[in-house]
């Protein structure tokens, strides 16, 4: 059996806003749109991910909050209906998703075998969260590939965003692993936004772009910071500053997603695709990709 | 506006073992037995509301009140999906959960009822209402926590709350879903083994029991931002059910205090805790802070301070 690899890592930002702004048939509520930004470079990056040969999709989702270790979904099948606690208005979504619990299972595995705390989800009634959705729809609207969601552990709580980058990494090389044992291609996604202060109040319309801007400035500098580093393949100083960055811009990043899928993929050192920055509700969500075959790597923005 | 009339008040854990695995250990035993005295208290009152405040209900747009009359759904906790499943029909108070926004709204917070088929009603609130409240002899309502929100915005829901309890004539029961101390253990554990994740912890929450057994509300309430300090893991601003219970139940230390339990759940501190209004107070309150009658927002801290 040929060695499985990591064909391409996504970081996909996961408000239920730009599904909403799309109205698929899945959603109940309508939006007049919004959020072109974001839901163009997703589009844009979902035409690539259509020209890649993968297996399946591996995501790691800030929205399935752990504490007791890292839980990994483990039926085959899940269909119902999610909705969003914090924007039910926007977002109550019928999901039909099959998962490859064989490599869930082998990732659940060998994270076990390095010593990370870990449990198989078999719970039939579980419902998907929002961020599983929100960034798989947007990056296969389709839903024609199995994918498996990670469970986020949540260290930084716990202990400090050094444990957590601690611990994230030691995940992200034991799912490569995994992944490299199995013999799949696989779609990283790291889903989340990077800053991550939000408004507590929402406009009449939540569409209305004329109120969209970041939370405050200190947020853009900081994450203008962070696309600089990606553009300049900076992958090992972004997940050095991780904590700081997370601390200062009460970033999701907390949850370990970024530090896990660059630590899957051995810290690049080539420049990440960008495909759009934009704020929602005030956060600063950025689309960018990691494609290791330099032959495919594009400057898209 | 005359008093509202608050029966009593329940303090309660909302991790699930009371009601999925009460068998698994004798201290999960214990606190179920003990929701099952307050499940008798309410039966045996007049109550015609039970209004709960649940730490498990995180909100970012101001302060959700669950407008649905009659939710329903199969709900699977994040960690212990592996206890089982936690299928719910509830009945809620949905003119009183209209009133409650509207009172809020006109102390100045951001408020909004939430009615959708399939909304995530969260497990401490599933836990509660389920062991409280089996048959919904009682109609509900459920208020989240703001994630952002700190102690004037929290103190200022409460009355709220209790603006609107009176203007409706309720006779309510409060519910505050919460744990003491919630470090839990980060390993699976032999449920029989279970215990507070350290003696720190385990000192706190005895001396917040005590508080509770003197029926030291207010104090508690003062107390928070200590609390918070000491033995609250940091995964939100501050810790608010004691701003939240004592402004809605009157600021102040006149109340019975009963602790019907005080149980590790998986390392947390779980107590269950009846306060009954009473005569008489416990020493002279000390009020370190403001009150606040009014929510004037955040005053642009960030923004002005770049200036
Ligand atoms: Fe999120």
């Amino acid at each position: 059996m040929a060695k499985g690899e990591i064909v391409l890592g996504c970081l996909a930002p996961h408000p239920p806003h730009v599904v909403y702004a799309e109205n698929p048939e899945q959603n109940e509520a309508f939006a007049e749109g919004g959020w072109e930004t974001l839901r163009w470079g997703y589009n844009r990056l979902a035409r690539k991910l259509k020209s890649i040969d993968y297996d399946a999709m591996v995501i790691f989702t800030p929205h399935w909050q752990t504490y007791i270790g890292t839980h990994f979904l483990g039926l085959p099948k899940f269909k119902s209906k999610s909705v969003d606690p914090v924007f039910p208005n926007l977002f109550r979504f019928n999901y039909d998703i099959s998962v490859d619990v064989e490599l869930a299972e082998k990732m659940c595995e060998v994270a076990g075998e390095s010593g990370i705390v870990t449990k198989m989800m078999r719970n039939p009634d579980f419902r998907i969260d929002y961020g599983t959705i929100t960034s798989c729809h947007m990056l296969n609207p389709e839903w024609d590939k199995p994918l498996v969601t990670i469970s986020s552990n949540r260290n930084a709580h716990y202990y400090s965003p050094e444990v957590m980058n601690e611990q994230a990494s030691a995940l992200g090389i034991a799912c490569a692993k995994a992944i490299e044992e199995s013999g799949k291609k696989v779609v990283l996604i790291s889903s989340h936004s990077l800053s991550h202060r939000h408004f507590v109040t929402e406009s009449p319309l939540p569409e209305d772009m004329s109120r969209e801007h970041i939370y405050n400035h200190s947020q853009y500098v900081w994450d203008m910071k962070l696309v600089d580093l990606m553009r300049g393949g900076k992958m090992k100083e972004v997940i050095d500053i991780m904590p700081e960055f997370t601390e200062q811009t009460i970033a999701e990043t907390e949850a370990g997603g970024l530090t896990w899928m660059m630590a899957a993929m051995g810290y690049p050192e080539y420049p990440a695709e960008i495909y759009g920055y934009q704020s929602v509700i005030g956060t600063g969500n950025l689309i960018a990709a990691w494609d290791p075959i330099e032959a495919t790597r594009e400057i898209v923005l | 506006m005359s008093d509202p009339e608050i029966l009593f008040g329940i303090y309660c854990p909302p991790h699930p073992q009371p009601l999925l695995s009460p068998e698994a250990s004798e201290g999960y035993g214990k606190l179920r037995d003990a929701f099952e005295t307050c499940r008798k208290r309410i039966e045996e009152s007049e109550a015609d509301l039970i209004l709960v405040y649940s730490t498990t209900w995180p909100s970012i747009i101001g302060h959700q009140i669950q407008g649905h009359p009659e939710p329903e759904w199969v709900h699977v906790d994040d960690d212990f999906h592996y206890l089982g499943s936690m299928p719910y029909k509830f009945k809620m108070d949905t003119e009183f959960a209209e009133k409650f926004r509207e009172s809020a709204e006109s102390r100045g917070l951001q408020s909004r009822t939430v009615a959708y088929d399939g909304f995530p009603i969260d497990t401490g609130s599933i836990v509660a209402l389920k062991l409280l409240n089996p048959d919904n002899r009682i109609p509900a309502c459920i208020v989240s926590s703001n994630m952002y929100a700190n102690r004037a915005e929290t103190i200022v829901l409460g009355k709220s709350a209790r603006d609107a309890i009176a203007a409706q004539g309720k006779k309510a029961v409060v519910v505050v879903v919460s744990s003491l101390s919630n470090r839990m253990f980060t390993e699976h554990i032999d449920p029989a083994e279970d215990r507070i994740h350290s003696a720190k912890d385990d000192e706190w929450n005895k001396k917040i029991l005590e508080f509770f057994g003197d029926g030291r509300l207010e104090d508690l309430s003062q107390l928070s931002r200590e609390i918070h300090g000491q033995i609250r893991v940091q995964k939100v601003v501050a810790y608010k059910p004691a701003w939240w219970m004592s402004a809605t139940m009157g600021q102040n230390n006149n109340y019975r205090g009963e602790v019907l339990a005080y149980e590790a759940l998986h390392g947390s501190g779980g107590a269950v805790v009846v306060l009954t209004p009473s005569k008489g107070s416990v020493g002279d309150k000390e009020f370190d802070e403001d009150d606040v009658e009014h929510y004037h927002g955040d005053r642009g801290v960030l923004n002005t301070g770049a200036l």
